[in-house]
């Protein structure tokens, strides 16, 4: 059934039929979940119950909780949420910017970054919502709502709120994208399924039934929706990196956080998805369609972004000293030299260096190295985040306002919680949701060989 | 042969065999009421003879809608409703207003696009499919003939063009 191509690398290796895919896929939905499963998901929801502590301590006495001072202002939280919405940009980008680029070899990983993606976006909303303080209050400070001060309407000149509109419309745009993209799968698990499961996954399958008009609307929907969702997601970067770019804070007040930010974003998203679908892979003995080949292009992808990264923490340098704004160039002398020095070697070895390994072959076509740099490039990117957030604060206007921040155990409580809900929800959907999308896979299982027809 | 079978159904393994069975058989003259694929298959909606989706205008035309939307509600809010100087800029800032209305225009344009593929297929959690063939969504495509919509053609003659046509099974199927 599978042509290979002499030009080409075939995209899922080991002969498989249509009927492989579907049952290689399937399989993991329909047997009863393994102990190496329950241990995992345990473990995710352990860390989610003993983060939800330092939550519900944050909601009952207020943010206060936190290590956050009078200079200090911003610190884990917005590092944190900023760091999960980049984590949130490579599903998108693989599903819309990739299906635009008509770049076949994204179906196998679609599903599961798309996952990632709408579960990184709700683990970032959550602080932002925390941070209110008051978050049962908070409908009325971000959403237009009529209210009895006169109405005194929200400020749309705030990028604070252009960032409410973008998160939001970034988190259901990628959640329909993504629920029309398991519709044909849903309907493939009911077809096999009988009893109880047959009818949930009828429900879920929306009456799917595979008709040619049917999919000829499908395929038109998700061009569209791509075309929507790749302007869409580099939008919503950008706004986050306008919440720093329209303020007046030396380090933060620079033209470059748009597209900076934005490669930021999918160098750290792929680096996750790698992390996430290398487990999977192996724990679904899903080798012969997420490829070594696979795990290369993407490696190439973070290359080219963190190479990006790069020069833009070169560009920042260079156009500090040229601005010739004093508080500009102290701004950065202090992130290499100042107190928090650790963190800005922390964030240049991990985001800077250790992606140029993945120029030799060897090492990126290794899933142990691949693996380990991936967790190492996440860990860069968090301390981008608390560099800039955190190095442009500490030294105020005024030397006496000069501080330093130190987390609480509420702020590592918070941040464990997003952990857990992250692996929990990632967990629950690895078992319940096909994580392959086998109608996409199928579709290209023939496409090395000519079109037999025009 | 009694009529009282109401689809014909011929199964096919292979998507090109499955591009040029459909011209034969549309070309022998025999209706095809539809095809069911487990994956979507480029070019089949051509060879059926299908219109081209007008999905892509109703995403535009409701992207439009979010656009105004948005634009009259900021206008409306910050420049006429209560208005307020911030940071000494105009009180309808358009520039500033470019972002949301951008996010609104995405927003209208996913869901309304959605919403009309929602009801023009026919797809929500209480549907109950036709369901010829269980294999449709997974390795075979099946193409359904009515036979209501072929009544000048022997049923055997269908057989025949099916057949001929690269069908590795011809089965029949009818619902109450």
């Amino acid at each position: 059934m599978q042509v290979t191509s002499s030009v080409r690398q075939p995209l899922v290796t080991g002969g498989k039929t249509y009927h492989d895919v579907t049952h290689d896929v399937s399989r993991h939905v329909e047997s009863k979940p393994t102990k190496l499963w329950y241990l995992a998901f345990l473990t995710a929801a352990s860390v989610l119950g003993l983060g939800s502590i330092a939550l519900l301590a944050t909601l009952w006495e207020g943010i206060g909780m936190w290590g956050l001072n009078k200079t200090v202002g911003w610190a884990w939280d917005i590092t944190n949420f900023v760091w999960w919405v980049g984590i949130g940009h490579a599903g998108t980008l693989i599903s819309a910017v990739l299906l635009l680029f008509r770049q076949k070899w994204r179906t196998s990983i679609n599903r599961a970054a798309e996952a990632m993606t709408i579960f990184a976006v709700i683990c970032a909303a959550m602080f932002p919502v925390i941070h209110m303080g008051r978050p049962w209050l908070g409908a009325y400070w971000v959403f237009p709502l009529p209210n009895t001060y006169g109405s005194l309407w929200a400020n749309f000149n705030s990028p604070l709120l252009w960032d409410v509109f973008a998160i939001s419309t970034y988190f259901s745009v990628s959640l329909v994208f993504w629920y029309i993209g398991l519709i044909p799968d849903f309907a493939t698990i009911r077809d096999r399924a009988t009893g109880l499961r047959k009818i949930i996954y009828g429900a879920l399958s929306f009456g799917w039934d595979g008709a040619a008009k049917t999919w000829m609307r499908y395929e038109s929907v998700s061009l569209i929706l791509a075309g929507l969702a790749t302007p869409l997601v580099l939008s919503v970067h950008t706004i986050v990196s306008f919440d720093f770019a329209t303020s007046v804070i030396p380090g933060w007040h620079t033209t470059i956080f748009p597209p900076y930010f934005v490669a930021g974003a999918i160098f750290s998203g792929f680096a996750m998805v790698l992390t996430l679908m290398i487990i999977t892979r192996k724990v679904y003995k899903l080798e012969d369609y997420i490829t070594i080949g696979h795990i290369e292009l993407m490696n190439i992808v973070i290359i080219i972004t963190g190479s990006i990264v790069g020069i833009a923490y070169i560009t920042e340098f260079f156009m500090a000293w040229y601005s010739g704004v004093e508080a500009e160039q102290y701004a950065f002398i202090n992130r290499a030299t100042g107190p928090y020095w650790w963190a800005y070697w922390s964030m240049m070895t991990c985001n800077v260096i250790s992606p140029q390994l993945f120029w030799i072959k060897k090492i990126r076509t290794s899933i142990v190295a691949t693996f380990a740099l991936s967790i190492v490039v996440n860990i860069g990117m968090w301390f981008e985040r608390f560099v800039i957030i955190v190095t442009s604060l500490h030294r105020d206007y005024l030397p006496s306002s000069w501080a330093m921040f130190y987390p609480t155990w509420a702020d590592i409580g918070v941040y464990l919680f997003t952990f857990g809900l992250f692996f929990t929800l990632f967990f629950l959907f690895a078992k319940f949701f096909p994580v392959i999308n086998m109608a996409e896979v199928k579709s290209v299982l023939k496409s090395s060989s000519e079109k037999a027809h025009k | 042969m009694e009529r009282d079978t109401h689809f014909i159904l011929g199964v096919y393994d292979d998507e090109d065999v499955l591009l040029h069975a459909v011209e034969e058989v549309r070309g022998s003259g025999v209706n095809i009421h539809e095809v069911y694929s487990p994956y979507p298959v480029h070019g089949l909606e051509h060879v059926l003879g299908y219109k081209r989706s007008k999905l892509p205008i109703a995403a535009f035309l409701f992207g439009m809608l979010g656009t105004t939307l948005a634009l009259t509600m900021q206008f409306y809010m910050m420049k006429f409703d209560w208005p307020m100087i911030i940071g000494g800029k105009d009180y309808g800032a358009f520039p500033d207003f470019i972002p949301v209305s951008f996010e609104m225009t995405v927003l209208f344009a996913a869901f309304g696009m959605v919403a009309v593929f929602m009801i023009t297929s026919n797809l929500k959690p209480w549907a109950q499919p036709r369901i010829f063939d269980l294999r449709s969504t997974d390795d075979k495509h099946i193409m359904a003939i009515d036979l209501a919509n072929n009544s000048s053609l022997e049923l055997d003659k269908i057989q025949e063009i099916l057949t001929a046509s690269g069908a590795t099974e011809v089965n029949k199927k009818s619902f109450e």
